[in-house]
């Protein structure tokens, strides 16, 4: 009845689609924030510089901006599209977020993102300031309702199974909204955001402070930049130790995973620095460790054991048990409502339909489910181990090492060194494709570490597929990835062009009847 | 928690039927004025300057104009999950040529003006043309296949949704009038705006593109007015709860030829719909120069034409043709009573700021757009 093949192709265009989507939709959280401050600077201090530096990466911003408005309205509709019975099954609860992010959110941002380009001569400094201030608030809060749907996903609270709809449906919409998940991941995914800005800013200054050109405004960008990136840097890593902590109570199966982890160690747990992962035997092949670590990172404390790979599918079997039980007291709720034998019994144990909706893959009828089956469907649970474990420690490493850089250039920028030292400068632009690859590993690990849910313990991935034809997936897939492509490289050309052209302080001629152009006519006036 | 909502499971329904047309004709409205203006660019400008004015126009808006759609789809997702499934899924790669237009059209906005070169700007002129046909077209078609009822059906023991059409099949022709309708419908639209905010000539070849685009439209909807009533199969759905559990399954449905001019019979009043429909567009004939009372015009004409579909449809969301009792209506699609509750609180808070801060954003940006305001404004497009 499931075509796997629609599934695995169907997943693979969400995730080309999201990554893509997501190199943008970092960029604009940071820089908004960034060019907020920037004018506010130029508000306070009432220097020009400070407009036209707000001027010139707000332009930069646009052309972002318009690649992630492009790519966005693509990962709403993938849910109706590709994912109908997931749409069905959990819109009750997972749709409100998303309605709330363009009610509260996104039509924030989208109204005046425009006035922010447009109002520079029609809005006083302090209205053109505030509207700037409220696409930043307007950028951020939708990361939050995002993060609120992506957290449920993570972490189902404040929700039940209704045997009369087959849906699960929300009972407490504060919980799903204070779902310690989504605010944990909110600042962890932000502050991300916040840090890739500073990255952007700082490498581009870099750039012209090697060249030679714009040094005023690429020194004030840089100070900007390096105590903006350094505050971020460090929240993420913190605040990310803090999602490791919630990964640790709510979803053991994908910190073990990030771990390599196969057997439960006895408290405080050890962490493998370095690993080469065995799925098929269930063992690492070998591994570096450092004591204590990870029980701290995962429990925060050294008396709480965390569980392995293998004892998590022990459990894992226990439950599809009673999944499968729950299943077949839904079907007799389904031919006969009226039954209150089978209401009470399913009423004990929905919360392992899920469960037994993974079996479900082995055997279309659960009341001829065998116990090989039963174990083939627990060890469902383990996503693939490698891939995650390895982009974990690019994750960590790359913030690490960003701390790190950024501690530096706000070291050398407090002492006004940073344009004079071209080896920070060359290491500040080379950085720059850091942040993206932190970012979007960051993605793979929290989703790719997920499976085989969609939703965590409730919805097995492979069953809210859409029931359509493996030729229509190839085809949008095919699409999305030629036009993808393409787009890629004009906004990469766009982008390269107006950096190439830079802010409009130089003796270089704008070319006429362009954008750019016009912002110098303005500022000359 | 659920016994301190004040109204009652169908009461809410309704209200969310309501609120699910106030978001469709407010993307209508809003977006539609981008996507006919995107449409009509090669048309009303003749060089590259008054291209460049004509896209100027929607330039300050068209981002807040396109979150209409997507608070409109997350908006169905919430207070109608089941058809959020069943349309966006059996819609499939309709769905697909939307997103084609809709991810191209705001790199057009942005990147066009980018350099100088003739063909890149060209070429993104015809992206925008492309983004703008399609998108009214898709969405016409769509509707118009609603109105036909669509392949839908569904798995009794999970309520799975099953489409069994497929793309080709949506092309029928009523549907490819409803298509060509909406065209004319949000053609006429950007050409009214475009006739109120810039100078001749764009102005007065708007002027003449929002004529033939009105009668067009008034023609197209009275001959589907007709059509409707005498040649197409109406649903009647009976045994319902009202106040139910959200499933398809437990209504029956009959067809009958007429049956979607059942309300206009039942509920005399919603024969506004239709009329204003029709006297929008005619106003704009008689007047596309007036102004903004030209562009009330036409928004009421588009959005006489989405109630007048919303009324002969009600209670159905989406009619089935091949499954009819599998047929969506609101009183069996809908999200829970919870969720309908939290949502209407949110909009009811929200939707009237939106409301606020838009119009103050379009009095900051108001006036002509010209060349000279083009070259003097910056970040223009």
């Amino acid at each position: 009845m499931i075509d796997l093949d629609v599934v695995n192709l169907s997943r693979l265009q969400f995730a080309v689609t999201v990554l893509y989507h997501f190199l943008f939709v970092p960029l604009t959280l940071g820089l908004s924030f960034m060019l907020a401050i920037m004018e506010s600077v130029y508000v306070m201090t009432g220097k020009a510089i400070w407009k036209r530096m707000t001027m010139f990466w707000g332009m930069l911003f646009g052309i972002n901006f318009a690649m992630g408005v492009a790519t966005g309205v693509v990962m709403e509709f993938q849910f109706g599209m590709n994912w109908s019975y997931y749409s069905h099954y959990v819109g009750d609860i997972f749709g409100a977020p998303l309605a709330l992010e363009g009610l509260s959110a996104f039509f924030l941002e989208a109204t005046f993102v425009g006035l922010f380009f447009f109002g520079w001569n029609r809005l006083s400094k302090v209205g053109h300031l505030t509207v700037t201030w409220l696409t930043a608030l307007g950028t951020n809060l939708s990361a939050l309702w995002i993060l609120i749907a992506n957290g449920w996903m993570q972490n189902p609270v404040g929700a039940v199974f209704n045997p009369d709809t087959m849906r699960m449906e929300m009972t407490d919409f504060a919980a799903v909204v204070f779902n310690p998940v989504a605010q944990a991941k909110f600042v962890h995914t932000v502050s991300a955001g916040y840090v890739l800005g500073a990255m952007f800013v700082m490498s581009i200054s870099a750039w012209y402070v090697l060249k030679g050109r714009h040094i005023e405004m690429a020194k004030r960008s840089m100070a900007v930049a390096a105590s903006f990136g350094l505050a971020a840097a460090l929240s993420v890593v913190v605040l990310g130790d803090e999602s490791g902590y919630l990964t640790g109570e709510h979803q053991q199966m994908k910190i073990a995973a990030m771990e390599s982890m196969w057997e439960t160690e006895p408290a405080p747990a050890s962490f493998n620095l370095l690993a080469w992962p065995d799925q098929a035997e269930h063992k690492n092949d070998f591994s570096v460790r450092i004591p204590y670590v990870m029980g701290l990172i995962g429990t925060r404390s050294i008396t709480q054991p965390l569980l392995g790979i293998n004892d998590l599918v022990k459990r894992a079997e226990v439950r599809i048990r009673s999944g499968v039980a729950a299943y077949e007291e839904l079907q007799r709720i389904r031919a006969n409502p009226k039954d209150e034998d089978a209401r009470k019994a399913f009423a004990g144990n929905w919360r392992d339909l899920g469960y037994g909706l993974l079996v479900k893959r082995y055997q279309p009828d659960l009341s001829k489910v065998t116990e090989a089956q039963i174990t083939q469907a627990a060890w469902d649970t383990v996503p693939t181990v490698t891939p995650i474990f390895i982009l974990f420690r690019v994750m960590v490493g790359v913030g690490m090492y960003l701390i790190l850089f950024f501690a530096t250039a706000f070291w050398f920028a407090s002492k006004d060194k940073l344009s004079h030292s071209p080896r920070l400068l060359k290491i500040a632009l080379w950085s720059l494709p850091l942040p993206w690859i932190a970012i979007e590993s960051g993605w793979f690990v929290a989703e790719s570490g997920r499976q085989p849910w969609v939703i965590e313990g409730v919805l097995p991935t492979y069953y809210a597929a859409s029931g359509l034809s493996l030729l229509d997936v190839a085809m949008t897939l095919s699409i999305f990835v030629a036009l993808y492509t393409v787009l890629f490289i004009v906004g990469v050309k766009v982008m390269l062009h107006a950096i190439q052209a830079g802010p409009k302080d130089d003796s270089r001629p704008a070319p006429a009847g362009q954008g750019i152009g016009s912002v110098r006519a303005a500022l000359d006036a | 928690m659920e016994n301190l909502i004040p109204l009652d499971y169908a009461t809410l329904r309704v209200i969310w039927w309501a609120l699910l047309g106030a978001l469709l004709i407010g993307f209508a409205v809003m977006d539609g004025f981008d996507a006919g203006v995107a449409a009509l660019l090669p048309l009303v400008g003749k060089t590259d300057t008054e291209r460049r004015v004509v896209i100027n126009v929607v330039g300050p808006v068209w981002e807040g104009n396109q979150v209409w759609l997507i608070t409109a789809g997350g908006a169905i997702f919430a207070a109608w999950p089941m058809l959020y499934a069943a349309s966006f899924s059996g819609f499939y790669l309709a769905m697909m040529l939307i997103l084609f237009a809709l991810i191209l059209r705001p790199l057009g906005f942005k990147y066009r003006s980018k350099f100088e070169g003739t063909a890149w700007r060209n070429a993104w002129d015809g992206v925008l043309c492309f983004s703008g046909v399609v998108i009214a077209l898709v969405c016409g078609v769509a509707m118009g296949n609603v109105i036909l009822g669509v392949p839908h059906g569904m798995d009794p023991g999970t309520l799975r949704p099953v489409y069994t059409g497929a793309f080709y099949q949506l092309f029928t022709p009523f549907a490819l009038l409803a298509g060509v309708l909406s065209v004319a419908l949000l053609v006429m639209h950007g050409a009214v705006l475009l006739a109120w905010r810039t100078e001749d000539p764009i102005a007065g070849r708007a002027r003449g593109w929002a004529r033939l685009a009105a009668l067009l439209a008034v023609v197209l909807f009275v001959l589907g007015g007709f059509w409707v009533a005498y040649g197409l199969n109406g649903q009647v759905a009976s045994g319902y709860d009202m106040g139910g559990p959200s499933n398809p399954l437990a209504k029956t449905v009959t067809l009958q030829v007429g049956a979607w001019m059942n309300n206009f019979h039942a509920w005399p009043w919603m024969w506004i719909a239709p009329i204003l429909g029709v006297a929008g567009a005619l106003l704009v004939l008689l007047a596309p120069g007036a102004g903004a009372l030209s562009f009330v015009a036409s928004a009421a004409s588009i959005a006489g034409v989405i109630l007048t579909s919303g009324f002969a449809l009600f209670p159905f969301l989406l009619p089935s043709s091949s499954q009819p009792a599998a047929g969506l209506t609101i009183w069996d699609a809908s999200s829970s009573r919870m969720t309908l509750w939290i949502m209407l609180i949110a909009v009811s808070v929200f939707l009237p700021v939106i409301t606020l801060y838009t119009a103050w954003v379009y009095r900051v940006m108001r006036g002509k757009v010209t060349h000279e305001s083009v070259g003097g404004t910056p970040n223009s497009y």
